[in-house]
């Protein structure tokens, strides 16, 4: 792949679907290498299921459309070869494991991604070697590490723990699924900065969120409108102040009218 | 006669040799005890399904068959490799060999501090530890409810006795190893009924590991009854590991008393045996004392395993905490019965259950029963129970990390027996019994 600037995830008139009901309903979005994307909307717009879909979640049924991932298909790959060829979730809602331990479960889902592309596994110790600097980046010491996977974290901790997860991933597509809710300033800040650290010439970013507070942390270079299962508007930067100031309700009119 | 009494007739007519033989040389109090408990068992009968506590496990293997006391020390002696491939350490260890304590095989009985770890039969012929099994034995074991219990009772001969005085604490683990050969004597299958008094007295520290394992194939009957003294202030670690053979059959009963402010960690594992049985009776009996039951049981094949357990509160200010996890494979069946009594005046007691239930087959079945009896108004009790399959959320968790569908399933099979595991503290046991459960879940 050239380092030029090339299209890393191509979604084109997809529908899904939950327990029958559409959610989706035709989202058309591209992503380039190097771009960050902010997808807002109010709730119960799809933003959600959009990023899950991507991710693979059994729960979702695609009922049409396309989604290209570095030109493959990306929904006839499982979520486990999605996550090994670059493709990363923060989850809305973490989910908790009890009895592995974060530092297990990091080190299993490492070796996993590694091996696909031919590395060599890490062994315990040069994994925490890895790790270190990574979780002084979100502010975390060790301890975190002998927890068990989001097991009695608070909502922040559980977001950070997501985070470090990207960190440590290095994947090529990152989706923050409203990693930005209930994160106060200080854990907002670290969180963006770590996100923003991670920016490369050759990876991207879609920053699902619910409000403008993230984006003035992380510079998106388009915005998009989810409403109604379907992206209503793209801009700039500046879509997301006029969505601040403004709220949606301006754009079901839109919709309406148009 | 009828088919119950036909049943234990048997029993009795062997306790009757058996009472003219090798025991008579026991204490009257104990010939006395012996022969109250069989006219209990013969009283009671084995259970059947028909009875709440025995709506889930039927006996009909033991019932149906004969099982015989092994009376000459015929077994084959296990190597030294045998044992080593059991215990935690090198530390103390009293072995036995079909209900036969080994000389040869375990350490000397004298322990640092005045402390004592040996055979049952020796303590009972001695001083000062006859006084000491006639104040404790059969004093905590609720041998009259149990058939099971009266039998071990009746046939009471050896097993392992520990002491540990006031204010001591063992410097290792103590590991006291129960082996069946699982080799048939002259008149078919036979039945151990090792007995096992744990003492430990005020402010001292112990921790126990009890391993009862299989050594072959065969068709057997381990019959075992523990009990546990827990002295005001002690802490004491108790490990219970079940690894009797695949064709071995477990009825066993732990009774544990405890006084105030003790703690007493009690861990079970249970792996083995085709039918296995275990009543956990624990009472707290002093206020400010702590009980930890933490257990797990990994089935597979169509092994049968049921763990009842009572935590009787009845003092004040005593905290109860209890886990059990179970993963059934294939058809394996699970049962656990946790019952709470809080007493009348048992104020301020803390109490906390909690069973869950992997099933990794549809053919596999857990039956879990939590039973609350509280009569006290100013307690905290919670309790809670689950038994289904992998969480699918969890797997595509695993799964959107990178992970195979197969790996994330071993992970998480494995997390529900780390998160017992982990409750396990001290660190040498705990790995080892770590080791036990990977090489379980493969």
């Amino acid at each position: 792949m050239s380092k030029s600037k090339h299209p890393l995830l191509q979604v084109k008139n997809l529908h899904a679907t939950a327990e029958g009901r559409e959610i989706l309903k035709g989202v058309d979005l591209t992503v380039n290498t190097g771009e960050v994307h902010a997808i807002m909307g109010p709730n119960g717009s799809g933003k959600s299921t959009l990023a899950q879909v991507l991710a693979g979640h059994p729960a979702y049924a695609v009922t049409a459309g396309q989604v290209l991932y570095e030109g493959k298909d990306l929904l006839a790959m499982p979520p486990e070869e999605r996550a090994r060829e670059g493709v990363f979730l923060a989850f809305q809602y973490p989910v908790a494991i009890r009895g592995i331990t974060n530092a297990y479960f990091l080190r299993s889902a490492v070796n996993a991604i590694r091996k696909h592309r031919g590395d060599e596994e890490l062994g315990p110790v040069e994994f925490m070697d890895a790790l270190d600097e990574k979780l002084k980046a979100i502010g975390w010491d060790s301890s975190y590490l002998t927890r068990p996977v989001n097991d009695g974290f608070s909502g922040g901790e559980k977001k950070r723990n997501e985070i470090l997860q990207l960190a440590v991933l290095d994947p090529k597509l990152a989706i923050l699924d409203e990693t930005d809710s209930g994160l106060d300033i200080d854990a907002l800040k670290t969180v963006a900065r770590t996100v923003d650290k991670l920016r490369r010439p050759d990876n991207a970013t879609v920053l699902v969120t619910h409000y403008y507070r993230i984006l003035t942390h992380i510079e998106p270079d388009l915005v998009h409108v989810l409403a109604g299962g379907k992206i209503v508007k793209s801009g700039g930067k500046e879509l997301a102040l006029e969505l601040e100031e403004k709220g949606y309700d301006w754009l079901r009119e839109e919709a309406v009218v148009a | 006669m009828t088919e119950i009494a036909d049943k234990t007739a048997r029993y009795v007519a062997d306790f009757e040799a058996f009472a003219r033989n090798g025991a008579s040389g026991a204490p009257a109090w104990l010939r006395e005890l012996r022969q109250g408990a069989i006219a209990r068992f013969s009283e009671l009968g084995f259970p059947t399904t028909k009875q709440e506590e025995w709506r889930f496990t039927s006996v009909a293997p033991i019932a149906d068959a004969r099982f015989t006391l092994q009376h000459a020390a015929r077994s084959p002696l296990p190597g030294h490799a045998d044992i080593e491939r059991l215990c935690v350490g090198a530390g103390p260890r009293v072995v036995f060999v079909d209900g036969r304590h080994v000389p040869a095989l375990s350490t000397p009985a004298e322990l640092t501090g005045g402390a004592r770890a040996g055979s049952l039969a020796a303590a009972l012929r001695t001083g000062a530890d006859s006084e000491l099994t006639r104040t404790h034995l059969a004093r905590h074991a609720r041998w009259r409810d149990s058939a099971f219990a009266a039998l071990n009772t009746a046939f009471l001969a050896d097993g392992a006795f520990v002491h540990v005085p006031a204010d001591v604490t063992l410097g290792q683990p103590l590991e006291v190893v129960f082996l069946s050969t699982g080799q048939s004597g002259s008149d078919g299958p036979i039945v151990s009924h090792p007995r096992s008094l744990i003492v430990v007295e005020r402010g001292a520290r112990a921790v126990v590991v009890e391993t009862y394992a299989g050594l072959s194939d065969g068709v057997y009957w381990s019959n075992a009854v523990t009990e546990v003294a827990v002295g005001e202030g002690a802490r004491v670690e108790v490990y219970r590991v079940q690894q009797e053979g695949p064709r071995g059959l477990q009825i066993a009963t732990t009774h544990s008393r405890q006084e105030r402010d003790s703690y007493l960690g009690l861990h079970v594992l249970t792996l083995g045996a085709a039918l296995a049985r275990h009543d956990i009776n624990a009472v707290l009996d002093g206020p400010g004392a702590e009980l930890i039951l933490n257990g797990l049981y990994l089935l597979s094949g169509g092994q049968h395993a049921d763990h009842h357990t009572v935590i009787d509160h009845a003092q004040p200010h005593c905290a109860s905490h209890e886990f059990f996890n179970g993963v059934l494979a294939e058809r394996a069946h699970g049962v656990f019965n946790g019952r709470i009594i809080v007493r009348p005046g048992a104020q301020r007691t803390d109490s906390k259950q909690t069973n869950n239930n992997l099933l990794l087959s549809t053919e596999a079945r857990a039956d879990s029963q939590p039973q609350l009896e509280i009569y006290a108004d100013d307690v905290k009790c919670t309790h809670g129970s689950t038994v289904g399959p992998i969480d699918q959320t969890q797997l595509y968790y695993l799964r959107s990390r990178g992970l195979s569908p197969e790996a994330a399933r071993s992970i998480l099979t494995y997390g529900f027996g780390a998160e017992i595991l982990d409750r396990m503290q001290h660190p040498d046991v705990r790995e080892r019994l770590d080791r036990l459960v990977r090489a379980r879940l493969g």
